[in-house]
């Protein structure tokens, strides 16, 4: 097989102009440092947690935006499910600690 | 130190900081310019070297394979550091329970019952997620995907049944030992297929098994495959040790209370 064949396989032609284009990856690029802030800005862990699920999801974008479908595949299942899962359950856990500890307390 | 002088010593540190960063961010190459070689030869040879379209797998698994081998233990490492560590806990934790006795305030506090919605859309995602991870598990030669993806898509498949409330069911899909041997398995797997090409008195991680004839079809690209398969295995097996371990914690902890 050729080689220009097989490329073309590879690289179809491109279906949005370069303005609109631009105008894309600007938006998401805004989004993101919204989001960013948004995380930053959540002081009540559990909705942090959230927060940062989303966040997950716009990178995600940013990736798959600037033609990167490898990244965005892991940053969606790495950013907007696992870490957010992990997060969770150690919030669950440092939670029920801290309650049983207190009620400890009470009960001497 | 006075927080005002606590301040100004940020304040000052800040300005360095950012003069430091703007001025580094002047001497990059231009938005979307890519300066170095590598990337333009990699595209240009990769497909008729390897008859894999995924070309960012052919890149993983086969041209910076090496490199991959030790990303792939660092999360077997750390999926057997959590394991052990957990593990420690639980037991510490037992004794606690056993000295402070029955009459513990979190003890009769139940966790809030999980809705029909959210069990009903859980069911209803795990077979979709299994089949989606299992396909980008086994498709890393012809798109991209992979099996880092996949597998932590396929975990997420056993996972989703822990969310539509059937915690014990998700236990017996996927007991500790078992998944304990199969990320073993997908691990090994990994450093095996690398083994044997040094048996056949090839490099480590030589591509040694036929291409195929059609780039991107499944079953070309040889080794590409057959190691992106046991990354899947051995990530999915990781992952779901991982939250398994972590839900032992929050969830016989509490179930042990009652």
């Amino acid at each position: 097989m050729s080689a220009p064949h097989v490329l073309a396989i590879v690289a179809p032609p491109y279906t949005v102009s370069a303005g609109m284009m631009d105008v894309l990856q600007v938006t998401v690029l805004v989004l993101v440092a919204a989001g960013a802030t948004m995380v930053a800005l959540t002081r009540v862990p559990a909705r942090q947690v959230i927060a940062l699920s989303v966040y997950g999801v716009l990178l995600a974008i940013l990736f798959l935006v600037f033609q990167a479908p490898d990244v965005t595949l892991s940053e969606l299942t790495i950013g907007a499910v696992a870490l957010p899962i992990l997060l969770l359950l150690t919030l669950a856990k440092v939670r029920e600690r801290g309650d049983s500890g207190k009620s400890g307390e009470r009960g001497k | 130190m006075t927080p005002r002088q606590r301040r100004w010593i940020f304040l000052i540190a800040m300005a360095g900081l950012a003069a430091f960063y703007l001025w580094g961010l002047t001497g990059l190459p231009g938005f979307g310019n890519y300066p170095g070689p590598y990337g333009d030869v990699i595209n240009s040879i990769a497909v008729a070297e390897t008859n894999a379209t995924g070309v960012v797998s052919a890149v993983n698994f086969e041209y910076r394979g090496f490199d991959t081998v030790g990303e792939e233990f660092i999360l077997f490492v750390a999926a057997t550091g959590v394991a052990t560590v957990l593990r420690q806990m639980r037991d510490e934790r037992e004794h606690e329970e056993e000295e402070a006795g029955a009459d513990d305030e979190a003890a009769t506090r139940d966790a809030p019952p999980t809705s029909g919605a959210i069990r009903m859309v859980a069911l209803i995602m795990t077979g979709p997620a299994v089949v989606m991870g299992w396909w980008l598990a086994s498709h890393a030669q012809t798109t991209p995907s992979g099996g880092f993806q996949g597998g932590v898509v396929l975990a997420t498949g056993f996972i989703l049944i822990y969310l539509a409330g059937k915690f014990l069911a998700f236990d017996r899909f996927s007991p500790a030992d078992v998944t304990d041997a199969v990320e073993a398995v997908g691990a090994g797997g990994f450093a095996a297929v690398g083994v044997a090409a040094v048996a056949m008195g090839l490099p480590y991680l030589t591509n040694y098994l036929p291409l195929g004839i059609t780039p991107g079809a499944v079953s070309s690209s040889g080794t590409i495959a057959l190691i992106s398969f046991f990354v899947g295995v051995e990530v999915g097996a990781a992952f779901i040790l991982i939250v398994s371990e972590l839900l032992d914690q929050t969830l016989l902890i509490r179930q042990g209370s009652q």
